[in-house]
C-alpha cells in the first residue's frame, strides 16, 4: 500500500472533488488487509489417483524410482545457496536421462508452497527451511509428510552394504521423528551452535578460552580494560542467547534438565542449574561486560559488531562462517568453542557442546513421485555429494564425515575439533523446534532478552519463563511433543 | 430510448460490480467462514469448531495487547500526521506573505520545492524505509545515536527499537514521516481549488494566518480532511503498521510485545504457526474494528456542507 501511483499526478492541476474520489477509493482497497488470506484458501484436493507408477527395484535402483516420471525439487535458497542442490540434481539427471527434472529455489517456502500443500499438489522435495519455514507437526499430524524410513533403509549410495542410516551423524533420525517411529524430516547440514570467537583476539589478551564462569569474568576483565567489550548477541532476535546459554544448563544439572524443559515438566525451569546459568548471564550485563547497545542490534549488526573486534564472544550456530564471510577479517582465526561452565561440580564435562540437524528436507506424502525425491535424497547423502556442500558452504552435513581431503576454514576445522572433543557430550535442546513461537517469542524476546538487557532479573525471568512453558503445556491448539 | 437504458446500466456496473464481489466481498466472507473452523492453512482439511476461536481470542494476552496498539496507532496516526500536514499544505499554499504585484494567496518562498521534497518518502518502498530507519535507529553505529553523540550528549543514548518503552514510539515516528507528504499534496490539491476572493476578502477584513486557516480553509477542506483522515486511520491499522513493525522490529513485534499490531499477529497466526482459521478469526476482529473506526470518523465529522 505505500504505492500511490495515481495519486502522484494530481498536483493542484486536479479538482478537489477528484482527490477526494480517489483518496475515497484507495481507502476503499486497503480495507480488506485481511483478505490476503484469501490467496490461500484451500481448494478441493484430489488425493492420490495421479501418482507415478513404481519403477523396477534393482541394486541401482534401490528405491524403484519410476525412470521416466517427472521430479521436482524446491529449495530453500538461503545462507547455503542453491549451487550443492544443482550439483545434485544434475547426478539425479544422469541417473535418470528419461525423467524431467525441475528445480527451484526460494527464500519463500511458505507463500510458495502452502498453496501446493492445500491443493494436495506439492512438489516431491522441499527443503523446508529459512524464516517462512511450514510448521513440521502440523504437516506431519495432518499426513501431508511421507515417512522417510525406507530411505534410510535403502543401500547408501556409496556403499551397497551399508544402509543410508548407518552412515548418518548420531541424533539426525531422532531429530526427524516426531512422535513414533516414522521419520518425517531429513536434516541435511549439521550445525554446531556455541560461544564464536577470534583465536587472535583471544591470543592478543594473553588468555585461553576459560573453562569455568570465574575465569569467564577474569577474561571479560581483561578485555573491558583494553576497551572491548565481553560478549555481544543479536539483541533483537535474542533467542540466539540459547545456542551458548542451553548446553551451560546441559553442562552444569544434566542432560535430564534440558529434556525435562523440552517435556514442558511442571516446573522444569525452577531447577537450580538453570538458575546457576541465569545468574551467571545476568553477571555479564551487571558487570558491563556486554557491548552497549547490543539490545537495539540485530543479528546482521551484532555479528557485524563482534567481527570488528567490538566484542570478544557471541553465541551463534556454525552458518556464521559464510553468514558473515564478507565482515570477518583474513585474520580473524575464526573460533568455536563448547561454552564456559559454572565450575568443576558441573555434571557434564567442559566441551559439552549443542549440536544438532539443521536444513530440513520433507517429501510430502501427496507428492505424484515420492520415491524420487527420496532417491534424490539419497544421491545428496552420497560422500562425494556431502563433500561438494561442505567445501561449498563451510558447514558439515548429515553424513558422518565426509571432511577427508579437503581443505576445511578456520570456523569449519575449530568446529569438527569441538565435536571430536564432545564425544558423547552432544545436547539436542528441541524447543526451537517443537514449540516456535515459545521458544522464539516467548522466552527469547520476552524473557531472556528483557534480562540480558537488564529488566529483568534472573528469579523474574524463570517466572516468567516457566508461566510462558505452562501456557504452552495447555495450549490444545498446539501439537506436544516428548523426548522419547 | 427509455427501454435501453437499464441494459446499459447493468451493462455498465455488472463487470466492476462482480469483480468487487467475487475479489472482495467473496474474501471477506471466506474468512468469516474460516475463522468457525480448525483450518491449519498447510492441508485441505480442516472441520468446524463452532467459537472455539473467538473464545480463544478473548483468553489471549497477545491478542489485546496487539489491539491496545492498533487503537493507539488508528487514534494517534490520523491525529498527529492530518494535523502536520495541514500546518505544511496550508504554509506552502497560503501561508505566505504578500510580495508587491503579485498574487494575494501565496505560499511561503520556495513552497513548490517544499511540496517535492515532502513528497519524497512517498515514493520510497515501505520496506525500504523501514529498513532505513532501522539502520538510523542501531544504537552503536546508527544515525540518530551518532548524532546524539556528535552534539555531546553522550550519556542519552537510547536503545531506540531495543527498548520496549519507545520501540512503538519510534515506530510511529517513522510510519508520520513516510505518510505525511502524500497528505501534504492531498490537501495542496483541496486547497488549490478554494477560490482566491474568500481569502481576499477575509485578508481585507483583516483576518491574520490563524483565522485564515480555520475559518476559511478548515471548513471549505473538510470533506478532504474527513477521507484522509479516514484512510489514514485504515493505513495505521493495517498495511503501514504492518510493513514497519514487521520489517523493524522483526519477529515477535518488539522487545516483550511492545509492537506488536493486530495485522502482524494475523500473519505471524497464518504463516508462522499454522494457525489460519485462528488467523481469520483476528482478522474479523480487525475488520470489525476497521469499521467501527471508520464510522466513528464519519459520525463525528458530519457537519453541512459547503458548497462554493
Amino acid at each position: 500500500m505505500g504505492s500511490t501511483s495515481d495519486v502522484r499526478s494530481s498536483s493542484e492541476g486536479v479538482g478537489r472533488r477528484d482527490v477526494i474520489k480517489r483518496s475515497a477509493a484507495l481507502g476503499l482497497i486497503s480495507v480488506p488487509t485481511m483478505s490476503f488470506l484469501s490467496a490461500c484458501a484451500s481448494g478441493g484436493g484430489s488425493d492420490n489417483g495421479d501418482k507415478a507408477e513404481e519403477g523396477k527395484k534393482t541394486a541401482k535402483n534401490p528405491l524403484g524410482v519410476n525412470d521416466t516420471a517427472p521430479m521436482e525439487f524446491v529449495l530453500f535458497d538461503g545462507g547455503f545457496g542453491k549451487e550443492y542442490a544443482e550439483d545434485a540434481v544434475r547426478i539425479y539427471e544422469q541417473n535418470f536421462p528419461k525423467a524431467d527434472v525441475k528445480f527451484s529455489a526460494t527464500q519463500k517456502i511458505q507463500s510458495t508452497l502452502q498453496p501446493r500443500f492445500n491443493q494436495g499438489t506439492p512438489p516431491d522435495l522441499v527443503d523446508n527451511s529459512g524464516a517462512e519455514q511450514m510448521d513440521m507437526g502440523i504437516l506431519s499430524s495432518k499426513n501431508q509428510l511421507a515417512d522417510l524410513t525406507p530411505l534410510l533403509d535403502a543401500p547408501s549410495y556409496d556403499d551397497p552394504n551399508k544402509k543410508v542410516r548407518d552412515t548418518l551423524r548420531p541424533g539426525i533420525v531422532e531429530m526427524g521423528q516426531l512422535d513414533g517411529d516414522p521419520v518425517w524430516i531429513l536434516y541435511y547440514a549439521y550445525t554446531v551452535y556455541g560461544v564464536w570467537y577470534s583465536q587472535k583476539a583471544l591470543d592478543s589478551l594473553d588468555e585461553q578460552y576459560p573453562e569455568t564462569w570465574d575465569q569467564m569474568l577474569a577474561v571479560c576483565e581483561k578485555a573491558k580494560k583494553k576497551g572491548m567489550a565481553g560478549w555481544t548477541y543479536a539483541g533483537k532476535y535474542p533467542y540466539y542467547i540459547p545456542f551458548s546459554l542451553y548446553p551451560m544448563i546441559g553442562k552444569v544439572g544434566g542432560v535430564e534438565v534440558l529434556d525435562a524443559i523440552d517435556n514442558l515438566e511442571p516446573n522444569a525451569w525452577k531447577h537450580p542449574a538453570v538458575k546457576a546459568c541465569f545468574d551467571a548471564y545476568y553477571e555479564l550485563y551487571e558487570k558491563g561486560y556486554i557491548l552497549k547497545g547490543t539490545p537495539g542490534l540485530d543479528h546482521i549488526q551484532s555479528q557485524t559488531a563482534w567481527a570488528q573486534g567490538k566484542a570478544l564472544f557471541i553465541p551463534n550456530g556454525s552458518w556464521v562462517e559464510n553468514e558473515s564471510a564478507n565482515v570477518i577479517p583474513k585474520d580473524f582465526d575464526l573460533a568455536v568453542s563448547a561454552p564456559t561452565g559454572i565450575d568443576s561440580s558441573d555434571k557434564l564435562p567442559f566441551g559439552t557442546i549443542w549440536a544438532s540437524g539443521g536444513e530440513p528436507f520433507i517429501v510430502p506424502a501427496k507428492a505424484k513421485n515420492t520415491a524420487g525425491g527420496m532417491e534424490q535424497l539419497r544421491i545428496m547423502l552420497s560422500e562425494a555429494s556431502s563433500k561438494n556442500f561442505t567445501s561449498k558452504v563451510k558447514s558439515l552435513t548429515a553424513y558422518n564425515g565426509g571432511t577427508d581431503g579437503i581443505t576445511l576454514t578456520p570456523g569449519l576445522k575449530s568446529g569438527v575439533a569441538a565435536l571430536d572433543k564432545a564425544g558423547e557430550n552432544v545436547v539436542n535442546p528441541r524447543l526451537q523446534d517443537w514449540y516456535v513461537q515459545l521458544q522464539k517469542e516467548k522466552i527469547g524476546v520476552s524473557a531472556l532478552g528483557e534480562m540480558m538487557a537488564g529488566r529483568l532479573t534472573p528469579a523474574e525471568a524463570i517466572k516468567k519463563i516457566q508461566s510462558f512453558a505452562d501456557e504452552t503445556a495447555k495450549d490444545t491448539s498446539i501439537k506436544h511433543y516428548k523426548h522419547q | 430510448m427509455q427501454h435501453g437504458k437499464y441494459r446499459f446500466i447493468v451493462g455498465f456496473l455488472a463487470l466492476p460490480v462482480g469483480l468487487y464481489a467475487l475479489f472482495v466481498v467473496w474474501p471477506f466472507i471466506q474468512s468469516i467462514y474460516y475463522s468457525f473452523t480448525d483450518w491449519t492453512g498447510l492441508s485441505p482439511e480442516f472441520k468446524m469448531v463452532g467459537f472455539d476461536n473467538y473464545e480463544r481470542m478473548l483468553d489471549d494476552d497477545i491478542f489485546w495487547k496487539s489491539l491496545q496498539h492498533s487503537l493507539l496507532l488508528a487514534l494517534l496516526l490520523p491525529l498527529v500526521t492530518i494535523g502536520f500536514a495541514l500546518f505544511l499544505a496550508f504554509m506552502i499554499n497560503v501561508g505566505g506573505r504578500r510580495r508587491k504585484g503579485g498574487p494575494v494567496v501565496i505560499g511561503v518562498r520556495g513552497s513548490s520545492f517544499y511540496k517535492i521534497v515532502y513528497f519524497f518518502p512517498q515514493v520510497l518502498s515501505i520496506a525500504i524505509v523501514a529498513l532505513l530507519f532501522a539502520f538510523a535507529y542501531n544504537p552503536d553505529s546508527g544515525a540518530i545515536n551518532s548524532v546524539l553523540r556528535g552534539i555531546g550528549l553522550d550519556s542519552v543514548q537510547p536503545l531506540w527499537l531495543g527498548d520496549p518503552n519507545l520501540a512503538l514510539w519510534a515506530v510511529m515516528a517513522v510510519i508520520v514521516w513516510s505518510t505525511v507528504g502524500f497528505f501534504v499534496v492531498l490537501f495542496s490539491a483541496g486547497m488549490a481549488s478554494i477560490p482566491a476572493d474568500l481569502y481576499e476578502a477575509a485578508l481585507l477584513d483583516g483576518a491574520g494566518r490563524a483565522t485564515t486557516f480555520f475559518r476559511v480553509t478548515l471548513p471549505l477542506l473538510w470533506d478532504t480532511v474527513q477521507s484522509g483522515w479516514v484512510y489514514m486511520g485504515i493505513l495505521a491499522l493495517g498495511a503501514e503498521s504492518f510493513a514497519v513493525v514487521h520489517i523493524m522490529t522483526t519477529g515477535p513485534g518488539g522487545p516483550d510485545y511492545s509492537t506488536t499490531v493486530m495485522v502482524l499477529y494475523v500473519y505471524q497466526k497464518a504463516f508462522r504457526d499454522g494457525q489460519a482459521a485462528y488467523a481469520t478469526t483476528i482478522g474479523v476482529a480487525l475488520l470489525i474494528v476497521t469499521l467501527a473506526f471508520a464510522a466513528v470518523v464519519m459520525r463525528l465529522g458530519r457537519r453541512e456542507r459547503l458548497e462554493f
